[in-house]
């Protein structure tokens, strides 16, 4: 018997895989047939990979009745469409990667494909993961499935929608500024974002390097916890992965007793145009923790306000000379011109949309002659403080608690005009990966329109665990978490 | 007026690593059909990642050290944004703010090589301002209206030396271009080899009025394809400009193209576009640190360079400057030659290892044998030059050996024992050939004691056509003399 696809967590699915209550092949069907039913109005995902997900589903079912076992064994999940895929078409969200289909996996890509996940498709994004709504997707935008006339956030929308309406067991995403834990408040799921180094980018479509980390989107942190000890760890193709041991997550969730544990509150998270519902929500989910012994001490991190401007200048900047390689030569769109320059010209100014050309010329224009030093140099100088707010905090605290995001879920096409506005939607996320930390993003609570609440943990770089621990802790004793539309 | 030329060379050597700089795939890349050496990363596909070639770094040091340059331990790679199909991610991994190695110098002998090996040659230190790695470019190819691009080359690591404006003639140039040459090859890190690509120069010059100490205007020069064209190309540079600028013209600030055909520079276009790379840190690689352990083990591969090496022939060992420069063009021969000549040889047996390997050797070579195919050893021609040395055999004898022991590798003993070769030094032996050879030619005999003394040559060749060459020729024309002179007081 089947079980309910809406709430179905990885763990249950595994309970039922290997108990036999169902097969893979089974519960593959049945999400594709829930997809099809669903997908043509959230357009969560871009590609449905029906027959390669139920050709993995039918590889698993025979690995499980060969009696082996394993944390995502047949689990079907999803994978946000900047993550190449041997043989399946990853867009990027472009028109210039609109038929584009790679020849190599990713290696978390890999590392999901040899543990036995299923691959159900590739969930919309934001174009090149540039956004905070999925509305610069060149393929439409998708829809919250809370509220269809509201965005689910961004970048990794897509698959923060898909895990809401219960189109997968659970999505990866990325996150270069809030695109892992933005879908995650929006659409009232549990997202969580890898410190830099702690997943291997390669195969991540790059927006900002020294930025961009892979995370995941789930029903709730113990799931995040077995995909993420999955996905974790040194990849010799990414110089820039740490090379360390990766931590048990699942052991490190030991439980609602949070005594001894140190919760930073920053101050200058909490301001002024901050949606007093959510404010409100997230206080009281520290006061939840706090109730499980945890301390709550006020810290401060200074420099917060750079954030926004330093991160504005420092990933454009990494994304103008990332975007360069689509020129119409090699892959991708390519539109014939009257010779090559004019080739990559006609390509470039065809394949790309406006927010993806703005940020090219925004980090042109910060890396140019005789501006680079006012710009990207003092950008970086900033960036050092933004790091060094976090290491003074973190010698305080453990975790640090914070809003997702100043509001709900917003309407689509309302911050559409206006970018500035749309920016100020990742203004408490950003710092993270400017600094290069990790953090959790748990549902809290939801507004007075059902609209779902995110509450941030934010914790030290490699510290997953602990950020997982505490979500964890919270989602034994409370259930918004187990909320769905 | 009198000019003189000063010049700056700017040069590109492509490493002879197994892997590229940045992937797995090979980077010996010649001869392969286009873009079957290739992968994610070297064709810049999305989301692929470059990983550092650690042998690629230690040879860039390696020949920092060489040029007794400084070693920044402590560096990092930049992206370099410039739009070119060649160029597949549409910037070059790259180093720019801190070169790997900087601030050094190499020593030449400068000859003018136009007049034969006799003429002056002095000693010359050129300034190296810096050497960086550097990932190379794929190769486009225009084939009427299309353009091809091989990725082949994509990623190969590449070292940059620029060096200070040091060097004022073509033959300075020249010396420059093939002492790097050299000592590319002695550390093994590349085959330098210009017609091939794997080095690449483009000297950038300039006329002064000879005595000031302002730089005129600066052409650069591209398109070389060997040590020739570089010198040649800047001799005809030198005499254009002279002429244009005593004739009241002005030097343009352009680039050149060789023409190798018509030996004439052709403007390929004026002034450089005005390019803004836009440099900035590689955020995919980590910084670069090289301990100081590690600068140890590449210090460890250090050798002596040929100029030392060429001194050393000179100065210890007596060889002649043409001598010791030909044993040291390749680091392979030098080795040879001093295998060949043994420990602690006398002047007499470096010569003649030196004169067997420039003559014999190279000749037998000469069908296209590479070195390392040779089959005789160099300890082998040590002891034919000990069987000359000892007369066992005679020198026309040990040149018709050492071709057998060049086919078969088998040693100069056994190819004269086996072939009876000995050289006969005994004087009875000799005295009795002496002695028939006289009585077989009654009338030439007559002839001599008659006067006619250069016939003494005819009995010298049939006592060695008697002894079937093997006769000692001292020993014989002693014994020829002294019979023919006895009968003579008869
Ligand atoms: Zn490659």
């Amino acid at each position: 018997m089947l079980p309910d696809l809406s709430t179905l967590t990885v763990h249950a699915a595994r309970e039922g895989l290997r108990s036999r209550a169902f097969s893979a092949v089974a519960l593959t069907q049945a999400f594709l047939d829930r997809i099809t039913a669903l997908n043509p109005t959230l357009n969560a995902y871009l590609t449905v990979d029906a027959d390669g997900a139920l050709a993995m589903a039918t590889a698993a079912d025979a690995r499980i009745v060969a009696g082996e076992d394993g944390p995502l064994l047949g689990v079907p999940i999803a994978l946000k469409d900047v993550l190449v895929t041997r043989g399946v078409r990853t867009t990027a969200g472009s028109k210039i990667l609109a038929d584009y289909v790679p020849v190599w996996d990713a290696t978390v890509v890999a590392r999901l494909r040899a543990a036995g996940a299923v691959f159900l498709g590739k969930t919309n994004t934001d174009e090149f993961a540039m956004g905070s709504s999925t509305e610069n997707s060149a393929f439409g935008v998708t829809r919250n499935p809370w509220a269809h006339d509201r965005v689910p956030g961004g970048s990794s929308g897509g698959s923060g929608a898909a895990v809401a309406a219960g189109l997968c067991c659970a999505a990866l995403g990325t996150d270069t500024g809030g695109s892992v834990r933005l879908p995650a408040a929006f659409c009232g799921v549990t997202g969580l974002k890898n410190s830099y180094g702690r997943v291997s980018r390669y195969g991540l479509i790059a927006f900002g390097s020294s930025l961009d980390s892979i995370g995941i989107l789930a029903r709730d942190a113990r799931d995040a916890a077995s995909i993420n000890a999955v996905i974790a760890g040194h990849d010799p193709q990414d110089a820039t992965s740490l090379d360390a041991p990766v931590p048990d997550y699942t052991a490190a969730l030991t439980g609602p007793d949070l005594r001894g544990l140190r919760i930073g509150v920053p101050r200058e998270y909490f301001i002024e145009g901050i949606q007093p519902e959510v404010e409100a929500a997230v206080r009281a989910a520290i006061d939840g923790l706090v109730a499980l012994g945890a301390t709550c001490h006020e810290v401060s991190l200074p420099n917060t306000s750079l954030g926004l401007p330093v991160y504005y200048l420092i990933a454009p900047a990494e994304a103008s000379a990332n975007l360069a390689r689509f020129d119409g030569v090699k892959y991708g769109l390519r539109i014939e011109g009257d010779g090559l320059e004019s080739m990559m010209r006609e390509t470039r100014g065809a394949g790309f949309g406006p927010e993806v050309k703005r940020r090219i010329m925004l980090g042109t224009y910060a890396l140019s002659a005789g501006y680079h030093d006012a710009y990207y140099t003092r950008a970086q100088r900033a960036r050092t403080l933004i790091k060094r707010d976090f290491d003074h905090a973190f010698e305080h605290v453990d975790v640090i608690a914070s809003p997702v995001a100043p509001g709900t879920a917003f309407r689509i096409g309302e911050h559409v005009d206006d970018p500035l506005q749309m920016y100020l939607e990742d203004v408490f996320t950003i710092n993270m990966n400017l600094a290069g930390i990790c953090g959790v993003s748990v549902p809290c609570g939801l507004d007075s329109n059902r609209l779902p609440i995110g509450l941030q943990l934010m914790a030290p770089a490699f510290g997953e665990a602990i950020a997982l621990r505490v979500a964890d802790a919270y989602q034994r004793v409370t259930a918004h978490h187990l909320q769905r539309p | 007026m009198e000019y003189e030329v000063v010049i700056g060379m700017e040069m590109h050597v492509e490493l002879n690593t197994t892997s590229k700089m940045f992937c797995a795939c090979p980077a010996r890349f010649f001869g392969a059909e286009p873009n079957t050496q290739t992968c994610p990363t070297c064709l810049g596909m999305p989301g692929a990642l470059p990983t550092l070639n650690r042998r690629a770094i230690e040879d860039t040091v390696l020949l920092g050290m060489a040029l007794n340059c400084q070693i920044n331990t402590h560096t990092f790679w930049e992206r370099k944004s410039y739009w070119y199909p060649d160029l597949p991610k549409g910037y070059q991994i790259t180093q720019y703010e801190y070169p790997m190695c900087h601030d050094g110098a190499i020593d030449l002998d400068v000859r003018d090589l136009s007049n034969g090996w006799n003429d002056v040659s002095y000693a010359k230190r050129v300034r190296i301002r810096r050497a960086h790695l550097e990932e190379d470019t794929g190769k486009l190819t225009h084939a009427g209206d299309v353009s091809l691009v091989d990725y082949n080359r994509s990623g190969v690591p590449l070292v940059e030396i620029v060096t200070e404006p040091d060097i004022f003639s073509a033959h300075e140039a020249y010396a420059y271009l093939s002492a790097i040459q050299d000592i590319v090859r002695y550390l093994g890190i590349g085959t330098a080899d210009m017609e091939k690509g794997a080095l690449r120069c483009e000297p950038n010059l300039s006329l002064r009025p000879r005595g000031s100490s302002a730089f005129g205007t600066k052409v650069e020069i591209k398109n070389l394809n060997s040590l020739r064209a570089v010198r040649d190309s800047i001799a005809f540079e030198i005499e254009r400009q002279t002429a244009l600028l005593n004739a009241g013209g002005r030097v343009r600030q352009v680039t050149l193209g060789w023409d190798d055909a018509r030996g004439v520079t052709v403007e390929q276009r004026s002034k450089e576009d005005a390019h803004d790379y836009r440099y900035f840190p590689e955020p995919d690689l980590p910084p670069l640190d090289i301990d100081a352990a590690w600068l140890g083990e590449i210090r460890s591969r250090l050798i002596e360079l040929p100029l030392d090496k060429a001194r050393r022939y000179q100065s210890a060992l007596g060889l002649s400057a043409y001598d010791a420069a030909v044993l040291t063009s390749d680091p392979a021969i030098a080795a040879w030659f001093e295998r060949a000549a043994g420990p602690s040889p006398t002047p007499a047996r470096v010569k003649a290892a030196a004169n067997w390997i420039s003559t014999d050797l190279f000749r037998l070579m000469k069908g296209g044998v590479a070195l390392a195919d040779v089959k005789v050893q160099p300890e082998q021609l040590g002891e034919l030059i000990d069987l000359v040395d000892a007369k066992t055999v005679n020198i026309s004898t040990a040149r018709s050996v050492f071709e057998e022991m060049f086919a078969s590798g088998q040693s100069a003993g056994a190819i004269v024992a086996a072939k009876g070769l000995g050289q006969i030094n005994d004087v009875a032996t000799l005295s009795t050939v002496v002695d028939g050879v006289l009585a077989a030619s009654p009338s030439q005999v007559a002839q001599y004691r008659a006067g006619q003394e250069k016939l003494f040559g005819y009995f010298v060749g049939q006592a060695m056509k008697a002894t079937q060459g093997k006769g000692n020729a001292q020993v014989l024309n002693t014994l020829l003399r002294r019979a023919l002179g006895a009968a003579s007081q008869t």
